[in-house]
């Protein structure tokens, strides 16, 4: 088991490393440069910010210095706001991220299993296809409309909560419930259609006969079966709610990493739109380690591979 | 279902609800298409027309949807950025689907080290979120529909190499092939005449859903600022700028944000039910 986790955070570095690689490749290659203005820059003084940023330097000693950084969680100052490091930015904005982003996955594996239970435990009933019907619009419900769909009865209309900022448990609601119902809708699908594919097992008819009650059935034999897709889907879920966080953040003026690089990308701030991307992907790549792990507890089967 | 009687009405009913959904989904995705190709004709005004004495109008006979923040007739916008929107769906999940069946078939017919390697770097990439991704590429390839275009598909096309990799390793060794190469059949021959025809009908499902893919993610880009830019518009970025009014012009995010709706449910229902209808074990997937 040991020899397994320590084989997955060497993959984990490596794919850290290729990611680091590639987005420096990238956005060496990409045309105009940070301090492209409308006026044409003075040479003289081009030179003087190339050289502050060492971008004057031949581009393997920029990408060794740019390694080297990374090893002591040195990313590197951010072009657009003078005399901040980008290091400070996401240190700064990366909590509010991730305190939305797990108010609204708890909120999505919650309503997701709580809805997916109650449909695939009596399939055909009329909570069954009320909510499978409610699903289905929501997973293809995109979160930006979903969002000022919420702002709109929520905050203008009812004025119950705020529409925007980040003030507070309150200003916490609609940007959890739009970024959590979504992936909520997906996993009650799921959910669902995995208890129905266990459903007709013979083990499930065996505890059935031996007397156990209803709820034993459920919870002891047929849902730890189930459960394996849903846990699955947690890592590419865990990338949903990544991705859905900056055009949440957005929506709601939400000071985080998303509208931070959202503003970066805009701002051609490279160093920022570089660290930004590095951390989401370790969070990934982190989220990714601990399904795996899940995985293997849930599933024996899994261990002795 | 033990009772004969019992499992026919299941059946009948499932076949009825089926092509309610399907009439439901040619309607929507017909229409799309329709508006698409007839934009000029079905837009009541050009889409940059402005009409100075009707800024944020309210819908009415004269302008259906209302009109924007520059009096333009939101119909017409919608209309043509009906256009952009599945112009740029189609094309990037065209473009995916070559670049993956390329890698795919490359990689799971050649096999051994070099499959290794292809999908060891597809695993890298797999690592980040697909709209992460877009938005890297979109910094390179620029804005606008052809930018949209590259960035989109040079991230949907991964999905695609894992399904024709898998795909390959199936049919690869099956007898019929065999037969084929013991005839004589050179590589080229057998991928091309015998083994790609096999992964048409997963390739077909999957080009259900990376339409819709395609078309959400340049949304999103759009909506955010970071797509399709004035004075061109597509769905999203239409939102993008009902979102900006929405506190006392809610009417001008409605109808962008239906038409995304609308058009994500039809194409997921679609993909469901093509998959199940080319996929005859789902109904005894558990069971098996």
């Amino acid at each position: 088991m040991i020899r397994v986790i320590a084989r997955r955070i060497g993959w984990g570095l490596t794919v850290l490393w290729v990611v680091a690689t590639l987005t420096f490749l990238l956005l060496r290659v990409v045309p105009g440069g940070p301090f492209d203005t409308e006026k044409q820059l003075p040479p003289e003084i081009l030179a003087i910010i190339e050289a502050k940023y060492h971008l004057d330097e031949p581009a393997w000693r920029q990408y060794l210095r740019y390694l080297g950084g990374l090893a002591t969680g040195d990313l590197g100052p951010s072009y657009k706001y003078l005399g901040r490091d980008v290091a400070d930015i996401l240190w700064e904005t990366f909590p509010v991220s991730l305190a939305l982003g797990l108010v609204a996955l708890v909120l999505a594996v919650v309503v997701g299993l709580v809805f997916g239970i109650l449909a695939g435990e009596r399939p055909g009933t009329g909570i069954d296809r009320g909510g499978m019907v409610v699903a289905t619009a929501g997973v293809a419900l995109p979160n930006f409309v979903l969002g000022a769909l919420l702002v709109l009865l929520a905050s203008h209309r009812w004025h119950l909560l705020p529409p925007a900022l980040w003030e507070g448990p309150r200003s916490l609601v609609l940007p959890a419930l739009t970024l959590g119902l979504g992936p909520a809708a997906y996993i009650a699908r799921l959910t669902r259609s995995s208890l129905l594919d266990v459903a007709h097992h013979d083990y499930l008819r065996t505890a059935h006969a031996k007397g156990l009650t209803r709820a034993m059935v459920l919870f002891k034999h047929q849902l730890p079966n189930a459960l394996m897709p849903v846990v699955t889907v947690l890592g590419p879920l865990a990338a949903a709610l990544v991705t859905g966080s900056f055009v949440v953040e957005y929506l709601f003026a939400i000071p985080g990493m998303g509208r931070f690089f959202i503003t970066a990308v805009t701002n051609r701030d490279y160093p920022l739109i570089m660290g930004a991307t590095l951390l989401y992907a370790a969070l990934l790549v982190i989220a990714n380690l601990v399904v795996d792990l899940a995985y293997a507890w849930l599933d024996p089967r899994v261990r002795v591979e | 279902m033990s009772a004969g009687s019992s499992a026919d009405l299941t059946f009948d009913l499932r076949v009825r609800r089926v092509s309610a959904l399907s009439v439901f989904n040619v309607a929507v995705l017909g229409a799309v298409v329709l508006v698409a190709f007839l934009a000029p004709l079905v837009a009541p005004y050009p889409y940059d027309a402005q009409d100075t004495d009707a800024l944020y109008a309210a819908p009415s006979s004269a302008h259906w949807m209302g009109t924007d923040r520059l009096g333009r007739d939101l119909l017409s916008r919608l209309v043509y950025g009906t256009r952009t929107s599945l112009l740029v769906g189609l094309a990037s999940a065209v473009v995916a689907l070559i670049l993956g069946t390329a890698y795919g078939a490359v990689s799971g017919y050649v096999g051994g080290a070099v499959d290794r390697v292809l999908m060891r770097g597809l695993d890298v990439l797999y690592a980040l979120p697909d709209l992460l991704l877009i938005i890297l590429l979109s910094v390179l390839v620029g804005r606008g529909v052809p930018g949209m275009i590259v960035a989109i598909s040079l991230v949907g096309w991964m999905t695609v190499a894992r399904l024709v990799r898998g795909e390959m390793l199936r049919w690869r060794e099956r007898p019929f092939v065999e037969a084929v190469r013991a005839s004589g059949a050179g590589h080229a021959r057998i991928l091309f005449l015998h083994l790609l025809p096999q992964t048409v009908g997963p390739l077909i499902v999957t080009l259900t859903f990376r339409i819709p893919a395609g078309i959400l993610a340049e949304s999103t880009l759009s909506f955010v600022g970071l797509g399709i830019a004035a004075p061109q518009t597509s769905w999203g970025s239409l939102a993008g700028e009902g979102w900006s009014a929405l506190k006392f012009y809610p009417h001008v995010i409605l109808f962008p944000g239906l038409a995304i709706f609308l058009t994500m449910l039809a194409f997921n229902l679609l993909g469901d039910q093509l998959r199940d209808a080319l996929d005859p074990t789902t109904e005894s997937r558990g069971s098996s």
